[in-house]
């Protein structure tokens, strides 16, 4: 599907690992054709203007979510020119005592250096399993990734600029273009409360994995906010605004990452001022071994593993069943690495006879909420569908 | 942003001749997902009004935006509308109706009824897993 995409786009799938560590091409003028490169030729391009490519779930199986299997979720075409020499991130806003601006030298060198790994899941992962159907990109499970980000804290920046008691919440500006080429035009501007903002892990980085961000994923600098929809982890940062009101950018506002206050019938659409914004991401889990469709000899034992996240919390406990629920069976459940950090899993199951299965996987975290076999709660929008992943097998 | 159009118009209309049987001749054509002709451009149904859709359509945004979704006649509607709101779409004029129709009839909502929480897994591709 992805090298069909770029014969068509009329550009070469160059894989990164044949390029130099940090290379960006001089005179590379279209960054957005090229956001495919160095991207897993299996990924599941959802749209390509803007980007949305997701990544199938046994494509998710690493430890730590390479470069070649993250998913996309662009709202905006990838900036044209990225100056690294000349980039700045400027803090300022209502709640900012002073406003600063720093170089990226500056912020490599005069704070404090942190490595997380974080998990960062669109919003809207999952949409596809909602009926009635909603609008927007039909991601399935791919909308989910959780690399190594390098930076620094996102509160010692604003703690060097200083922030008014009257502080509530934080909006990122980043340097992408509106689809409708209009200079100046704000793609996407989104934030998270301050308490948020001061975790942490709330990093702005400038590495992930070790190396610098691919520039598809917001290089030379992004804000990265483990746990919360990735649409508050904004890319091709330049500006945090210390807000004192709920931040009302592009994106913040109207519906957008919102789902109703009180839960509604599917189909039911209310009036603006009824939703609350999403927070933290809920519960959920995804099967990464086997990939789904596997035929094994009856008698045999299958290994299974995959990984779990629960937003702010961590995941406590994950199931398997082989029986659409009638019965469950504990899996061997990793530590997160760090807060935010997704958690590995393992199980090993048999079955009892011949025949079709679906295995199923199932996490609770840590206040004892689980994820629904079923479709969840529907919301207008299609965001935070968790319902357990599943995968089929035939025992032969 | 006119000459594009009008090229692209011209394109479609080249198109026509060739992009014409998908439609029936008499009166409501039953579609079948699976008989129906796709452009290999787009990946869009192919018929007699399609050139209108890439002109006012796929000029600006991916035909996956209208691939992914189903949405009723009033459905695309508020797509359109929201993107002129949004996205300096302009108006449609004559044309809009046309649009909504092949929208509406390619991409309109799936008539089977779902009642269950969870449809059953699909497509999926077999493979022999062989111990490691």
């Amino acid at each position: 599907m992805l090298s069909a995409l770029a014969a068509s786009l009329g550009t070469e799938i160059v894989f990164a690992r044949h390029m130099p560590d940090g290379y960006i091409p001089v005179g590379l003028l279209d960054n957005d054709r090229d956001a495919l490169k160095g991207k897993h030729p299996d990924m599941v391009v959802l749209n390509d203007r803007p980007w949305n490519v997701e990544t199938p779930a046994h494509l998710l199986d690493d430890a730590i979510t390479p470069a070649d299997k993250m998913f996309i979720r662009n709202n905006g075409i990838v900036p044209e020119s990225i100056d690294v020499k000349k980039w700045t991130l400027t803090i300022k806003g209502e709640s900012a005592k002073t406003v600063k601006t720093y170089t990226l030298a500056d912020l490599k060198t005069k704070f404090k250096v942190h490595t997380y790994q974080l998990t960062l899941e669109c919003g809207g992962n999952g949409r596809a399993g909602y009926y009635p159907a909603t609008s927007g990109n039909q991601w399935t499970q791919g909308g989910i990734s959780c690399a190594e980000w390098t930076g620094v804290r996102l509160r010692d920046l604003l703690e060097d600029a200083g922030i008014k008691d009257d502080a509530v919440y934080i909006g990122y500006y980043g340097q992408d273009i509106h689809p409708s080429r209009e200079p100046g035009k704000v793609v996407i501007s989104r934030g998270v409360p301050i308490k948020k903002a001061l975790e942490d892990e709330t990093l702005v980085a400038w590495a992930m994995n070790g190396q610098d961000i691919p520039v598809v994923h917001g290089y030379p600098l992004r804000l990265v906010v483990g746990g919360w929809p990735a649409s508050v982890s904004g890319k091709w940062l330049h500006t945090i605004a210390i807000r004192n009101k709920v931040h009302d950018g592009p994106k913040m506002t109207g519906k957008s990452y919102k789902v109703p206050k009180e839960p509604v019938e599917p189909g039911v659409d209310p009036p603006e001022d009824q939703f609350r914004i999403i927070e933290s991401m809920p519960v959920k889990s995804v099967i990464t071994y086997p990939k789904s469709g596997a035929m094994i000899d009856n008698g045999r034992t299958l290994a299974l593993r995959g990984h779990a996240w629960a937003g702010d919390l961590e995941v406590k406990e994950l199931h398997v069943s082989i029986d659409f629920g009638a019965t469950w069976q504990k899996a061997t459940l990793q530590a997160p690495k760090n807060r935010l950090a997704w958690q590995h899993w393992t199980a090993e199951i048999r079955f009892p006879q011949k025949g079709y299965y679906e295995v199923w996987a199932r996490a609770t975290d840590t206040g004892g909420v689980s994820q629904p076999m079923v479709m969840p709660q529907w919301n207008p929008e299609g965001y935070i569908n968790n319902s357990c992943h599943r995968i089929a097998v035939k025992i032969v | 942003m006119k000459y594009v159009m009008a090229a692209l118009l011209a394109v479609g209309g080249l198109s026509l001749a060739a992009g014409g049987r998908g439609h029936g001749a008499e009166g409501r054509p039953v579609i079948i997902a699976d008989s129906v002709k796709t452009d290999p451009e787009t990946g869009l149904a192919v018929d007699a009004n399609l050139p209108l859709i890439k002109a006012h359509c796929t000029a600006c945004h991916s035909s996956k935006l209208i691939l992914q979704n189903k949405f009723t006649r009033e459905g695309w509607l508020g797509k359109i509308r929201w993107m002129q709101k949004n996205h300096k779409l302009w108006d449609l004029g004559p044309s809009e109706p046309t649009v909504l129709d092949y929208l509406v009839k390619y991409y309109g909502p799936v008539k089977q009824p779902f009642d269950g929480r969870r449809r059953p897994l699909e497509k999926v591709e077999w493979y022999k897993l062989t111990r490691k």
